[in-house]
């Protein structure tokens, strides 16, 4: 038991720690305000697109929705950071974590909008057309905002896998809250900072857990 | 040499793809065994945390929504790298595979408890009530009567689930398993040419495009939560 309390909650590791794994939640916030806007774009873009009336282009929007939900995102991260440079595209750890989180979250955003889409009623898009709306303006307020709360709980659900996918920035060395947590474990010889970094992402994702088990309960009765 | 020749030369050289073949083939049925070890046993222990909760003791499922909500906000990696370095200091050793699949299952059956209680809570009462009065057991209403139901209703999500956490195999490379990537990462810098990446890439394709496909297949003909 002692032993327990020494290796994984040993305090005074974590408070050395802390200014270190507190430069690291920075860097994890500064990421997702990339990635999860950047995401939800891209995502309304993939669906919408892959909506369109041209079977050839609704196709070939379906088709990169599956080519990025079925690369896992590591081995994207880490093609785009080690394999890009080999076409003379040399990008910083940031540039290659935002440019693969981008292809993956907004492929699986884009499935979420698309079946937000579809499950809002055609008689909404006839009824909107025949009040004199364009069809844009038809989209982005009758249709899409029903869209958007039917599927909430599946949008919130991605947001934590966004949250939780940045973690993986720290296998191209950039900084964030588990790369320093990491780089402390191997200085100190010691859990305790790793136990820190994960009781942050608790506090921050916990919530948001809790959240999406009360809409999906609220939704599937 | 042109700049399209030196691209082919970069990604795609025949002499490393028949050097690293055995290694990515290797890897890929590392990557299966992990995945099929992971998706049984997550599957199997999430149904017996649901059914345990459906007996509603208080402690027990005060228990289980801890460990489901800590393994739903945990990322996978800060959970591997915690296992993996961590026993060890307190005198448990575990191969880095036995640690992979351990963490992955955890994960899976956390998320999979939380789908089949959805699917268990979507059964009207009337069900319950109607089984229990013709003399059917608590138990015998939930595994003849509710679960039947409830699952047909959580297969969409699930299968979606389970090949999202099938994908995170490839954290397995970080401590070392070897795995696809970890296999192509290697030869990678062995061979200083981003050839072994793309035959990695297109390994998870082949095994990953038919499932996913599949999913979306099962998400039409289930039809989850339409509104």
């Amino acid at each position: 038991m002692d032993a327990i309390l020494q290796q994984f909650f040993n305090l005074e590791v974590m408070e050395q720690a802390f200014p270190l794994i507190l430069g690291g939640l920075k860097q994890t916030v500064i990421i997702c305000l990339i990635v999860v806007p950047l995401g939800l774009a891209g995502g309304l873009a993939f669906a919408l697109i892959s909506l369109s009336r041209l079977r050839t282009v609704r196709w070939a929007a379906i088709a990169a929705i599956d080519f990025f939900r079925s690369i896992p995102p590591l081995v994207l991260l880490i093609f785009v950071y080690a394999g890009l440079p080999f076409a003379g595209f040399r990008l910083s750890p940031l540039a290659a974590v935002a440019i693969s989180f981008f292809l993956n979250t907004s492929s699986y955003y884009g499935e979420i909008y698309r079946a937000g889409i579809e499950s809002v009623g055609l008689g909404q898009w006839d009824a909107a057309r025949s009040s004199g709306l364009q069809a844009y303006q038809t989209l982005a307020c009758v249709v899409l905002p029903q869209a958007v709360r039917n599927v909430l709980p599946d949008l919130v659900s991605n947001t934590v896998e966004v949250v939780k996918l940045t973690s993986l920035a720290s296998v191209v060395a950039l900084p964030e809250l588990l790369y320093s947590a990491d780089m402390a474990r191997s200085v100190t010889f010691n859990s305790s900072p790793i136990v820190l970094a994960a009781v942050i992402y608790l506090a921050m994702l916990w919530p948001l857990v809790r959240l999406i088990s009360r809409l999906e309960r609220r939704i599937a009765t | 040499m042109g700049a399209w020749s030196r691209f082919l030369d970069a990604f795609f050289n025949w002499r490393l793809i028949e050097r690293y073949s055995p290694d990515i083939l290797k890897g890929t049925v590392v990557t299966i065994e992990i995945a099929v070890a992971v998706v049984v046993t997550g599957i199997l222990f999430g149904l017996a945390l649901a059914i345990v909760r459906a007996f509603r003791v208080l402690t027990f499922n005060t228990l289980i929504v801890i460990f489901v909500d800590m393994f739903r906000a945990l990322p996978p990696l800060v959970l591997i790298l915690l296992v993996y370095f961590g026993l060890p200091n307190i005198g448990i050793n575990l191969p880095s595979f036995a640690v992979l699949w351990l963490v992955l299952a955890l994960v899976l059956a956390a998320f999979a408890e939380e789908i089949f209680w959805a699917g268990i809570l979507s059964i009207p009462k009337g069900q319950w009530e109607a089984a229990r009065s013709t003399g059917l057991s608590f138990l015998r209403t939930l595994v003849y009567i509710v679960l039947p139901q409830a699952i047909r209703l959580t297969v969409p999500p699930l299968t979606n689930r389970t090949i999202a956490i099938t994908k995170n195999t490839a954290l397995g490379t970080v401590i070392g398993v070897g795995e696809i990537l970890n296999q192509a990462t290697s030869a990678q810098s062995f061979s200083g040419n981003a050839t072994p990446l793309m035959m990695g890439a297109f390994a998870y394709l082949i095994l990953f495009v038919p499932v996913v496909a599949f999913g979306r297949f099962l998400e039409t003909r289930f039809g989850w939560r339409r509104v």
